[in-house]
């Protein structure tokens, strides 16, 4: 492998791994917060996938650039109203109750909606490649590139990273959050509505989901389906990573698509193995993840 | 042991059971039970095809029927996963006792129903599965298979890429990682090594089925920049390869073979450039060039089409196939026993070598010595014409079934390797858009 | 606690006559029942492990691990036999749950069920690609074995496997009843309700856990191989993780409390979605879906929650 391959590879990483950051720091925070795997965390990011691409489809005709906030417009649409959903009705009447439970009913949400977006947008293929054809292609080493992908999602990724660090780290609704996150008890004594911040924190998550689904939506086919595979390597990347760690999040989301990329040029066979070996080794040796830390186990 | 007894009391009373339906009249309606896919990536053929089957029913019952009886479907999904599927195969032959049944799209569940078919002495037509494996490896008698397989459907395509471009120096394959995309690409790799042992491959890229990206494939091939690349993907899958690829530029880069890309031409629209070779899993488009004069074939299309709001791909013929397959043999049934009511076993000796024609492409023969149908395969390039929004196939090839076809009795691919150059030079009408 | 007739033993004793007799007046059932009693098996594996308050998100991975045993088997040896089918899903999964469970027994709650992910993970994208032996996504058939040398007619088969199961089914059954009621039952028990006490006895949590895990995977293997041979194929999809949430799914359903939870709940699933898949091919998921909200909201003690509710309420009323 020469430097030519590697650095169309490590390329290719950035960018797969930008997707996955986006879609497993909403699992991540969610988990951080309210202790939930939230199973239907791959459905949200079909769903804003699938919004995203119809809304795109209904503005492109008036300015393909109206395409840009068709995007936001369908992730926050979606956090909001399937996300906001989730939390009220069907998690909150769980708080206190067995861990499995809450787990459990958002599996009951994933199959409902697996169900309702086949119900909703069919089954054959939609695609809506507007934003993705408006941003111009680059030429790395006389490869095509299309800049939306190598450029314009890092970017997003990052800005996500460094907001969520600033608002959760400077400012006061995210220092609501994380006092919830540190001590739930103490921090209700003091004031703190604790189902509100669940209820915000849900919401964020959820929409960092759709906004995966939607980011992702000009690349790909959108199919039944797509959101059973997500969930699980999104659930890797943030297990791996240790659940609640944003930057951790990131750094293996970045691990994770660089070696996927590395191994399609070296030896494409093993692709599918590569985030699940990865997990089980990492958990193996540290059980909260690479940058979770040890929790004191309270008896 | 009681277990054991009741066991053997339950085999006794399915026995009496299955002897006392022996009746002759003429039934009040056929019960034709068909699996399809509803749900999961491959509905994207399913969904058109229970259209198709459908309409084809309804019009079918309008004339008349099938010898006067109107024909009953049933329909069950092959995307609720093998236990459904098989569970709910059996109850539509053992509790709603359908007469027929059309199973499967994929081969998946071609493989799992087919002996149960066998098993529950049910005529099952096998009307879109396309691994020639499954009847190569056994004689059935209830099972037939009322289009072609996979050997003929890639030998199509590649006789058609070494007679359009033979000079090629290399080739990439990139195919879904399941038995289809695993057996197609053995197919036409064993031919290609056979008719042109020069040609080199140079990347063989099987990423997991519904992969929802490409991106690195696409790199991959852009830095290895092989003459042609080949792939057998469908639905989902390649759309999204043929968009990654074409935005690029490598759908500019190499010639690109969609060997089963005739279903998505619709779907890819403006996407799809020019000069792409398409095959089409049998003779089957839209406008058909032997056919597009034809006011029935005409009809047909444009009724799917209102229906459906895209024309028909090559699912919705290969059903046409089926329901032709079914009339034919009951007539022949009907006929062969003096005008009676035939029995099912009487339909299935008379569906054996049948011969039958949809009109919807080249009549289909049922070769007796293993139920594998003979359908012509056709194979074009991409062009763009004024008035559709999509490509249309043009420099259209029909290859003749019987040439191409492996004969009754040797696998596919010990018949493959026993190809010479010369085989490509064989005569095959090329008919313009 | 020994009581002997107590009414959910009744029911559990109805539930399996029922399963012995109902198929022979519907053929169909025959299939139907065999494969909710296999199901049940694994489940019970799943309730067992729910004593200790843990949640496997992984179990698909014994339940695949039987059934490509007899996949195996058939494929690269020939002439199989139902029983040698069965033992063979029963050691190998016990061996793979020996193995994993030495990891995992060391883990809680979340980090349990996430290492039990990870695992069958790993196994089931190793069935989806090493296509040339495991023959990929379209998996490997299993032909029709026979019973103590002894070979069948379909017909005949389908009664035979649904005895075996039956018969396999009341013996797991029993086993895990016995099993919890005896004194590693009700360690198993302590891991949930008090496990800094447990050690306190002198009594190593992790050894405990591990003896539960090891028998949840064998009845994982033993329900596998059943499947495999009444489906007549084992595919990667049994190793998937929706696989994995159906197994923790039924158990919630019918509820994790006792071990007839396992039927109960197998019973509702598969009895839903053959209905389902059969009348409204489009919306079965939706139908599941929306059952399991409404138990765990309103009947969170599963179906056989319900009955024992029932009945503490008419003891309340006298």
């Amino acid at each position: 492998m020469n430097t030519t391959l590697a650095t169309l590879a490590v390329l290719d990483g950035i960018s797969y791994a930008a997707l996955v950051f986006l879609v497993s720091v909403g699992l991540s925070l969610i988990f951080g917060v309210l202790r939930v795997v939230n199973v239907a965390h791959g459905s949200l990011y079909a769903f804003g996938a699938y919004l995203a691409a119809t809304l795109s489809l209904a503005v492109a005709p008036i300015s393909p650039w109206l395409t840009y906030p068709a995007l936001i417009v369908a992730s926050i649409a979606i956090g909001v109203i399937c996300g906001g959903f989730i939390e009220r009705f069907l998690l909150r009447p769980l708080y206190g109750r067995d861990d499995v439970l809450q787990l459990l009913i958002t599996f009951a949400a994933f199959m409902i909606m697996d169900n309702l977006q086949r119900l909703i947008w069919g089954v054959q293929p939609i695609f809506a490649a507007e934003p993705l054809k408006l941003l111009p292609n680059i030429s790395v080493f006389g490869v095509a590139y299309t800049s939306y992908q190598v450029i314009l999602l890092p970017l997003v990724a990052l800005l996500t990273l460094l907001g969520l660090r600033y608002f959760l780290r400077r400012t006061l609704a995210g220092a609501v959050i994380l006092a919830v996150t540190e001590d739930r008890e103490a921090s209700t004594a003091i004031g703190i509505d604790a189902k509100k911040v669940y209820f915000v924190t849900f919401v964020i998550g959820a929409s960092f989901a759709a906004l995966g689904g939607a980011l992702a939506s000009p690349t790909t086919s959108l199919v039944p389906g797509m959101g059973a595979d997500m969930i699980v390597l999104s659930f890797a990347v943030a297990a791996t990573a240790g659940l609640g760690q944003i930057e951790g999040t990131a750094l293996t989301a970045l691990m994770i698509g660089l070696t996927r990329a590395f191994i399609i040029y070296i030896q494409p066979e093993f692709e599918v193995l590569v985030p699940y070996l990865l997990m089980v080794l990492v958990l193996l040796v540290r059980p909260f993840g690479l940058f979770g830390a040890v929790q004191v186990r309270k008896i | 042991m009681k277990f054991l007894k009741t066991a053997l009391a339950a085999t006794a009373a399915t026995v009496l059971f299955a002897g006392s339906a022996l009746a002759q009249g003429k039934p009040a309606e056929i019960k034709v039970g068909i699996t399809t896919f509803l749900s999961g990536p491959a509905s994207v053929f399913g969904v058109p095809a229970k259209a198709a089957a459908e309409m084809i029913a309804e019009d079918l019952n309008k004339k008349g029927g099938i010898g006067g009886v109107p024909v009953k479907l049933s329909f069950v999904d092959e995307g609720a996963g093998g236990e459904a599927l098989v569970s709910n195969y059996r109850r539509m032959v053992q509790d709603d006792k359908v007469d027929a049944t059309f199973a499967s799209i994929s081969s998946g569940s071609c493989n799992q129903l087919v002996p149960v078919a066998e098993d529950l002495k049910v005529m099952n037509f096998m009307w879109d599965c396309g691994a020639a494996s499954i009847l190569e490896t056994k004689k059935y008698r209830y099972n037939f298979r009322t289009q072609a397989n996979g050997t003929p459907e890639m030998l199509a395509v590649l006789l058609y890429l070494l007679k359009t471009k033979p000079n090629f120096k290399t080739i990439a394959v990139v195919n879904q990682d399941y038995a289809w995309g695993r057996e197609s690409w053995e197919i036409f790799s064993t031919a290609l090594k056979a008719m042109k042992p020069d040609v080199q491959v140079v990347a063989e890229l099987f990423p997991k089925f519904g992969a929802p990206d490409y991106s690195t494939e696409v790199s991959r091939l852009l830095a290895l920049r092989p003459d042609v690349v080949f792939t057998t993907s469908w639905g989902g899958d390649l759309d999204t390869l043929v968009r990654q690829s074409g935005q690029r530029g490598l759908l500019q880069q190499s010639t690109f073979i969609l060997a089963i890309g005739e279903s998505s031409i619709q779907r890819l629209g403006k996407d799809l450039p020019e000069g792409l070779i398409v095959g089409a899993r049998g003779d089957h488009w839209f406008l058909h060039p032997e056919k597009k004069g034809d006011a029935a074939f005409k009809a047909f299309n444009e009724a799917f089409k209102a229906k459906t709001g895209a024309w028909p791909i090559y699912p919705v013929y290969h059903m046409a196939q089926a329901f032709a397959a079914l009339q034919t043999a009951y007539d022949k049934a009907i006929k062969a026993n003096g005008g009676n009511w035939p029995t099912r076993e009487q339909v299935v000796d008379a569906t054996a070598g049948i011969e039958f024609a949809t009109g919807f492409g080249r009549p289909v023969t049922l070769r007796p010595e293993d139920n594998q149908g003979l359908e012509a395969q056709l194979v074009g390039v991409t062009k763009t014409v004024p008035g559709y929004d999509f490509k249309l196939l043009d420099n259209m090839m029909i290859f003749d079934p019987k040439v191409i076809t492996n004969p009754a009795g040797i696998r596919s691919v010990e018949w493959l390797k026993t190809l010479k150059p010369e085989f490509v030079k064989m005569d095959v009408p090329t008919f313009k858009q | 606690m020994n009581g002997r007739f107590k009414p959910i033993t009744a029911v559990a004793v109805v539930f399996f006559v029922v399963a012995a007799l109902a198929p022979l007046f519907v053929a169909s059932w025959a299939t139907l029942f065999a494969l909710i009693l296999a199901k049940g098996i694994v489940v019970l594996g799943i309730v067992l492990l729910l004593q200790a308050g843990q949640v496997s998100f992984g179990h698909a991975m014994f339940f695949a691990t039987g059934a490509y045993s007899a996949a195996f088997w058939g494929k690269y040896v020939g002439g199989g036999d139902i029983l040698l089918y069965i033992v063979l899903g029963g050691i190998s999964s016990t061996v793979i749950g020996l193995i994993v469970g030495m990891f995992v027994v060391r883990y809680r709650e979340i980090f349990f069920g996430m290492l039990n992910l990870a695992f069958s993970m790993v196994l089931w994208s190793l069935l989806e690609k090493m296509f040339h032996y495991t023959n990929g996504a379209d998996g490997i058939r299993v032909a029709r074995p026979g019973l103590l040398g002894f070979s069948f007619t379909p017909e005949t088969f389908q009664y035979v496997i649904l005895y075996v199961a039956l018969v396999v089914a009341i013996a797991a059954f029993c086993g895990v009843q016995r099993y919890l009621e005896s004194p590693l039952g009700h360690m198993l028990r302590a891991i949930k309700s008090n496990e800094t006490r447990l050690e306190y006895l002198g009594t190593s949590a992790r050894h405990v856990l591990l003896v539960g895990y090891v028998i949840s995977a064998f009845l994982g293997g033993v329900g596998g191989a059943l499947v495999s041979i009444i489906q007549q194929i084992a595919t990667p999809e049994f190793g998937f993780w929706t696989k994995s949430g159906e197994f923790v799914f039924i158990a919630i359903l019918g509820g994790g409390a006792h071990a007839f939870g396992a039927f109960a709940g197998a019973a509702m699933f598969e009895t839903v979605r053959f209905y389902a898949a059969a009348h409204l091919a489009d919306s079965w998921q939706l139908i599941l879906g929306v059952v399991l909200i409404v138990i765990i909201l309103y009947a969170p003690n599963g179906l056989i929650g319900l009955r024992q509710r029932d009945d503490r309420s008419k003891q309340g009323g006298h």
